[in-house]
């Protein structure tokens, strides 16, 4: 090679080299700000892709500031919160989460009542704010969406209620006839749970049935009222598609015809009404003996105590609360508003038939608030196995039924004695582990 | 002159044989290190209790685990009635693509597209078929076979639903059965056919005295690797028949998954690896091949 040619090639990328140098240490080029208008908003909610997308591209998209939405696990998002907390100083300026989870790390988390006070004209229910008050006399979290399970019928179907059956203020044993109605004019049972390996069935087992029967969950397991319980869902189970087993998600058979009536998560049901809103009605879970409860699934957000910049992690609330963006979140992901006022048109008729649903189940008076259970972590799905278990040997196989509370009874106390769990509602709470009684 | 010519090729022929063992080292060393270790260790904690000291509590957990009954029932007799059934439907798959006849490249080619779709989808696609008001109740009723829906699914007729799943994971895997056995019989020699029929032997008697044993060095393979991947099946069981019935495989990843209850899911997956190398030790005693059919 040319000498000189050499030499010169070697200038240039040492000068090269100087100048990209130069470059970087004179700060032309900056990092993200870490304080400024940037909002790190850090939540347990809408983690699949489908839903954070959501979030940013559409729920998002109509803020004016800008966000910069992290999602990972409940459990990152805690250990987070109280690492910040414990460092004094930290990037997330609002986080969101279950409301069940908030109270592990509520010492990192301000006072928000100003922000619940500017709110007044949202009407979010009293109910859900107290929620946010994390059992203390501050206001720690405000609620941002709700999800819940409602009863969905296929518009056929009424015909079989039985006579003086409202459909919006039904009792469980009114239910069981207008199944039995069904099966008896189809020749098959039409009544749908979801029971598959990934449905829902957990939620009406803990949040739904036993509670409407027993006025509790775990206290009340080996109670007569509990045997009831069963026994109601065995007689159920007769009436209903055998395929429930197969059943993760109701809007299907739903839309299929298989099912006439069925019990599911909202978001699960959204399918079937937005395709065919006016073949489907929805209405709330029935009452019990022990009156009518329910389940509502609250998603709060909370400003940390170590938010970098408050004014804009309140603007930001404020508008996670406002009318739009509450639209947009039904819309595009399928969690229901906290607030009231009329929503959009837009939002399709299957939509505001569910929405006027859910606020009529969370406004009912004499309603029991059943809520999801707190710190199984890794024993939640060995806690679902046997909950399911238990419907499957008595409802299915037609086990004996007090054996059989007695035999789960001790694989409920091995799990909550575990990862010493306390009680949840509606069971009364509890000073340290769970008794299962 | 001669001599030392003769002696040099010896020793380079020496040489020459350890150059293959060095070759296969690192193959070797990456099995041991990525297949055996790991399995070694798995192996390690079926037999191991939470405090680490050696015990049989993981079986006990297995084998008391309410669904274990279902899942080696279901396993066992899935193996036992697929084997014979999808090995006659690609012998006679085989036998067609070999016959040389028009289109048999399109016909080979239909044939495999249920293979390149995963075990799981199979089972949503059959899933679909088999619901209440789904493909097949459809078909039927058109038909007139049926006056109404049949419920296929169904949770108390566990015998339903394993045939429902033969069926999905025949249609989804024969391909690879069929690929295996025509490239065993385009392995074999036209002389010995070409004589059998010179001799006055009809297509069966050919098939059973020629064909078949000439067969045996590929039959063995496509029965060791289909009855292994048979007995590692749960994706299409889940699809189908959602809780209503399991399988070992299933049962380990549950274990794993969800329960996480590490110890027990070894168990499972002890139990499936022991059953595999019994069906393979009985496949290699009952298909022997013979150094002569080996071609």
């Amino acid at each position: 090679m040319n000498r000189t040619a050499l030499k010169a090639g070697a200038a240039v990328l040492a000068a090269a080299a100087i100048s990209l140098f130069a470059a970087g240490s004179g700060g032309s080029a900056p990092a993200t700000p870490t304080g400024g208008t940037r909002v790190v908003f850090l939540s347990s909610q809408l983690n699949t892709v489908p839903e954070s997308e959501a979030m940013r591209k559409i729920i998002l998209a109509g803020y004016r500031g800008d966000v910069d939405f992290v999602n990972t696990t409940a459990d990152n998002v805690s250990a987070r919160m109280r690492a910040e907390a414990q460092a004094g100083r930290g990037s997330v300026g609002l986080v969101g989460d279950v409301d069940v989870n908030f109270t592990f790390y509520r010492n990192a988390l301000s006072n928000v009542s100003g922000v619940a006070a500017q709110l007044k004209s949202a009407r979010i229910p009293k109910r859900f704010l107290a929620l946010g008050k994390l059992g203390s006399k501050q206001q720690l979290m405000i609620p941002w969406m709700q999800a819940t399970y409602i009863m969905t019928a296929n518009r056929s179907a009424l015909r079989y209620l039985p006579k003086g059956a409202n459909v919006n203020d039904l009792t469980y044993a009114q239910l069981l006839q207008w199944a039995k109605n069904m099966r008896k004019a189809t020749g098959r049972g039409r009544f749908g749970f979801p029971v598959g390996p990934t449905g829902l069935m957990l939620r009406f087992l803990h949040g739904f049935l036993l509670p409407s029967f027993t006025g509790g969950v775990l206290t009340k397991w080996s109670s007569p009222q509990a045997v009831q319980a069963w026994q109601y869902v065995r007689n159920l189970w007769q009436y209903s598609h055998p395929q429930s087993l197969q059943y993760n998600n109701m809007s299907e058979p739903l839309l299929s015809g298989e099912v006439l009536v069925a019990w599911d998560h909202v978001a699960r049901l959204k399918d079937a009404l937005q395709r065919r809103p006016n073949d489907f009605v929805t209405f709330p879970v029935p009452r019990g003996p022990k009156g009518r409860a329910y389940l509502p699934v609250v998603a709060g957000v909370a400003i940390p105590k170590t938010a970098p910049s408050r004014a804009a992690s309140v603007a930001l609330v404020k508008y996670l609360l406002s009318l739009n963006s509450q639209a947009r979140t039904l819309g595009a992901v399928g969690f229901f508003p906290v607030r009231g006022g009329k929503l959009s048109q837009r939002l399709g008729p299957g939509l505001l038939k569910m929405v006027a649903t859910v606020r009529k189940q969370q406004n009912a008076k004499k309603v029991t608030i059943s809520g999801l259970p707190i710190g199984l972590g890794t024993q939640s799905a060995n806690f679902t196995r046997v909950m399911v278990e238990t419907f499957v040997r008595i409802a299915v196989r037609r086990e004996s039924i007090r054996p059989v509370l007695a035999e789960e009874k001790k694989a409920l106390q091995t799990i909550m004695n575990t990862v010493n769990a306390p009680c949840f509602k509606p069971d009364p709470p509890s000073k340290g582990t769970c008794q299962v009684r | 002159m001669a001599t030392e010519a003769a002696a040099v090729p010896a020793q380079r022929l020496r040489r020459r044989e350890g150059a293959p063992y060095w070759l296969t080292l690192p193959a070797v060393l990456y099995l041991a290190l990525f297949f055996a270790w790991p399995m070694v260790q798995a192996f390690r904690l079926a037999f191991e209790d939470p405090s680490g000291g050696w015990s049989l509590a993981p079986f006990h957990g297995m084998v008391n685990d309410l669904d274990f009954d279902r899942a080696l029932r279901f396993t066992l007799l899935f193996v036992v009635v697929i084997i014979p059934i999808q090995f006659a439907l690609a012998l006679a798959m085989a036998l067609l693509v070999n016959a040389r006849l028009r289109g048999r490249g399109i016909f080979l080619f239909i044939f495999v597209i249920p293979l390149t779709v995963s075990d799981l989808t199979a089972g949503l696609v059959w899933s679909t078929i088999f619901t209440e008001l789904g493909y097949l109740n459809t078909v039927l009723e058109r038909v007139g076979i049926l006056d109404r829906p049949v419920i296929w699914i169904d949770p108390q007729k566990p015998n339903l639903l394993l045939s429902e799943v033969v069926v999905a994971e025949l249609w989804r895997s024969t391909a690879l059965v069929v690929v295996i056995l025509v490239a065993g019989l385009q392995g074999i020699a036209k002389e010995y056919t070409e004589a059998a029929e010179v001799f006055g032997a009809g297509f069966f008697r050919r098939l059973r005295h020629v064909t078949l044993p000439m067969l045996k060095p590929a039959l063995q393979a496509a029965l060791l690797l289909r009855i292994i991947f048979a007995l590692e099946m749960f994706a299409a069981v889940i699809a189908i028949t959602g809780r209503s019935a399991t399988t070992l495989a299933r049962q380990t990843y549950e274990w794993q998954q969800t329960y996480h209850d590490e110890h027990i899911a070894a168990a499972y997956a002890s139990l499936v690896v022991v059953l595999s190398l019994a069906g393979a030790i009985v496949v290699l005693a009952t298909v022997r091949v013979r150094r002569e059919q080996l071609g």
